[in-house]
């Protein structure tokens, strides 16, 4: 990573950051509905991996928290906003909402409401790129706590044992809503659960991006040689409640000041700033120029966008007239 | 036409569309190597490889997930589930993932899998492999649910399923892999939505599907030579069920009896009775009547197993009633 690219990955997750800020006062005003999660403090995550691999060629799947992902592999920040307004812009033309973000064109296989939920389709979804012959990677974010379910120990075995191209990434925060890791989970340091499969697996420092990055390109690059899969743990903290509806009071204070230090954008700003390629002045141009572009392209994009048609309810629920349903084409 | 076993019918839809397409593949638990707890794919290991022909870890949910999966990139994968008992446990992809995938993605997304499983009360099975799980599958928006009471219509369901762009729910039987029945030897696409009128009547429509349209027939036999001319309307669909097929024959008819081998509850019955009611109620000439199973786990002892489960016997009193006879 180059100076340059440091600046353009500090401006992005800056811009991550504001984003979601604005739809906790989007939801405040009730422009939003709905359960609303939040990404701050975990940017490096999701940009520090994906900057490794492939954006808009790649497969990427993900949980509810998932505005961040979609837009990092490409998907237009209006049209995300506009979805979660529920507007027809909306990248799911306002039928999906906070939690079911996608972005097919642009490769980003959607965002699941169930725990757990996409382990099997990411796993499937490399094998549809084995079977095709391609040289893209599937890549699976979900919490620590997902690990509690079946289906991602059912995936790892079918991931492992058929060798597909799937990244797992561990987005690990310590909590699954309210319950503290060590109260759900007996081992607690997740990359040594996957020991049992045989897959790779490392842990690094989510809220620095350059040791996401440097990690993840190892993971990225075993796998798209097609060596298998790979489970990246990432330790990282979010700032904000579980979703909207959460007050936070089960954590301490202590914890969430000591992880509040560890920012991953003040991180990397003062880094840039450190090695004399950024003053704060320019800091804090980038971050007005992000607040204006969010405020007057996207908030009002989001706006002005038309609801979808009261007589389009039932549209999206079943192909189109497929000829098969009336017995082929014969 | 060619005479051939229900099983029979379904693996040479599978190795039709095998041959044709290179995307379409098969997975499932020991349907490789072994070919299929009922032969549904017998052969096709050695035809098409471990890579096409997949034995599955015992993982309904996440094998049933990673067909989901690879549908997005456009593989058509068949997946058989052994007994829809087990099904249940693949019910959280089925319904959240692919029945949904479509819709909550505004149109961009969808999962063109075909879920194959058996259902239905063999012999002695006891309570947990003798589900009867298809109201719960027709009642998902966004699935199709389709089941095949011949070996014709689970050849011509199953090539028209794998082709079709949503994800279709096959309800096979136990009990019927062995049936025989003629198949067309031209290539066959059976329609995924609508009715069938087995036999044609004039005084009660018996409804039926799966196995309990060949109770609706011997029944109707029965009838017939008792001077009662039933028609039997076979509802291959149960998602989305045909509404105008059940009113052209109620308003034939005037009297309904509805066949079913599940439990009466929430099921397949109430669901015809509430159509019948919304699309023709005044051209009835008697309150339509379910035959159902008894609302037990299934028993071991093969007496009450019997007891528990409808046969034609327990149609042809229904229907006598129903006319006063
Ligand atoms: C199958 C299922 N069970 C429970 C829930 C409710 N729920 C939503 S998020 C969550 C916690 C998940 O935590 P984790 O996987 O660590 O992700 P994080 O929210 O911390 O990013 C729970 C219990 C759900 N959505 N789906
Ligand atoms: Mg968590």
């Amino acid at each position: 990573m180059n100076a340059a690219d440091k600046k353009r990955l500090l401006r992005e997750m800056l811009f991550a950051r504001r984003f979601e800020e604005r739809c906790y006062e989007a939801y405040v005003e009730r422009k939003i509905g709905g359960f609303l999660h939040l990404y701050p403090g975990e940017e490096a995550c999701a940009f520090g991996v994906l900057e490794a691999a492939r954006p808009g060629h790649d497969y990427v799947i993900t949980g509810y928290r998932d505005h961040v992902h979609a837009i990092k592999c490409g998907a237009d920040p209006k049209e995300v906003m506009a979805e979660l307004f529920g507007k027809e812009t909306g990248s799911s033309r306002g039928r999906g909402g906070s939690m079911h973000i996608f972005d097919v064109k642009h490769r980003f296989m959607g965002g699941y409401a169930l725990v757990g939920g996409p382990f099997p389709l990411a796993v499937g979804m490399a094998k549809g790129i084995k079977m095709k012959g391609g040289d893209e990677i599937s890549i699976c974010f979900l919490g620590d706590a997902a690990n509690n379910q079946g289906t991602f120990h059912e995936s790892l075995n079918m991931a492992a044992l058929w060798e597909l191209p799937v990244l797992f990434v561990c987005e690990n925060n310590l909590y699954g809503i309210g319950t503290r890791i060590d109260r759900s989970t007996a081992v607690i340091e997740q990359y040594k659960r996957v020991c049992g499969y045989n897959i790779p697996s490392a842990q690094v420092d989510g809220q620095d991006i350059e040791q996401v990055y440097a990690a993840a390109k190892i993971a990225v690059d075993h796998v798209r040689s097609g060596k298998g899969p790979y489970f990246l743990e990432l330790m990282t903290y979010r700032y904000r409640g579980h979703s909207m509806s959460d007050s936070n009071a089960y954590r301490a204070k202590e914890e969430e000041r000591m992880w509040g230090k560890r920012d991953p954008i003040i991180i990397l700003r003062d880094r840039l700033i450190e090695a004399g390629e950024l003053s704060m002045d320019d800091y804090k141009k980038m971050d007005d120029e992000v607040l204006d572009h969010i405020e007057n392209e996207i908030i009002k994009f989001a706006e002005e966008s038309p609801e979808p048609k009261l007589e389009e309810l039932e549209k999206y629920v079943l192909a189109e007239n497929d000829p098969y349903v009336r017995g082929g084409m014969h | 036409m060619a005479v051939m076993m229900y099983w029979e019918a379904i693996r040479r839809a599978h190795d039709e569309e095998m041959a044709r397409d290179p995307l379409v593949i098969c997975m499932g638990e020991d349907i490789g190597v072994v070919g299929g707890t009922y032969k549904a794919t017998q052969g096709l290991y050695d035809k098409y490889g471990p890579d096409r022909v997949i034995d599955t870890p015992i993982s309904e949910n996440s094998y049933t997930g990673l067909g989901i999966g690879a549908s997005f990139l456009g593989i058509r994968p068949i997946i058989e589930i052994m007994s829809v008992n087990f099904a249940w446990l693949a019910t959280d992809q089925i319904f959240n993932s692919a029945a949904k995938v479509r819709y909550m993605s505004g149109g961009q997304l969808t999962a063109p899998v075909v879920i194959r499983s058996p259902g239905g009360t063999a012999h002695q099975l006891g309570a947990q492999h003798s589900a009867r799980m298809e109201k719960v599958f027709m009642g998902i928006a966004g699935l199709r649910v389709v089941t095949p009471s011949s070996p014709k219509q689970a050849y011509g369901l199953l090539k028209s399923a794998v082709r079709c762009n949503d994800p279709v729910f096959i309800n096979e039987h136990e009990l019927m892999y062995n049936m025989k029945g003629e198949v067309p030897d031209a290539e066959y696409f059976h329609p995924l939505e609508g009715s069938e009128v087995t036999r044609a009547g004039k005084d009660i429509t018996l409804f039926g599907y799966n196995i309990s349209v060949h109770w609706c027939v011997q029944a109707a036999e029965q009838l017939a030579k008792e001077g009662i001319d039933c028609e039997v309307i076979d509802l291959y669909s149960l998602s989305p069920l045909d509404r105008a097929g059940i009113k052209k024959s109620v308003s034939k008819t005037h009297r309904a009896v509805i066949v079913e081998e599940a439990e009466a509850a929430v099921g397949v019955g109430s669901e015809v009775m509430a159509i019948i009611n919304e699309e023709c109620f005044f051209e009835l000439d008697a309150a339509p009547v379910r035959v159902s199973a008894v609302n037990v786990p299934i028993p071991y002892n093969h007496h009450l197993e019997k007891a528990a489960i409808p046969n034609a016997k327990k149609v042809v009193e229904a229907a006598r009633e129903m006319v006063g006879k």
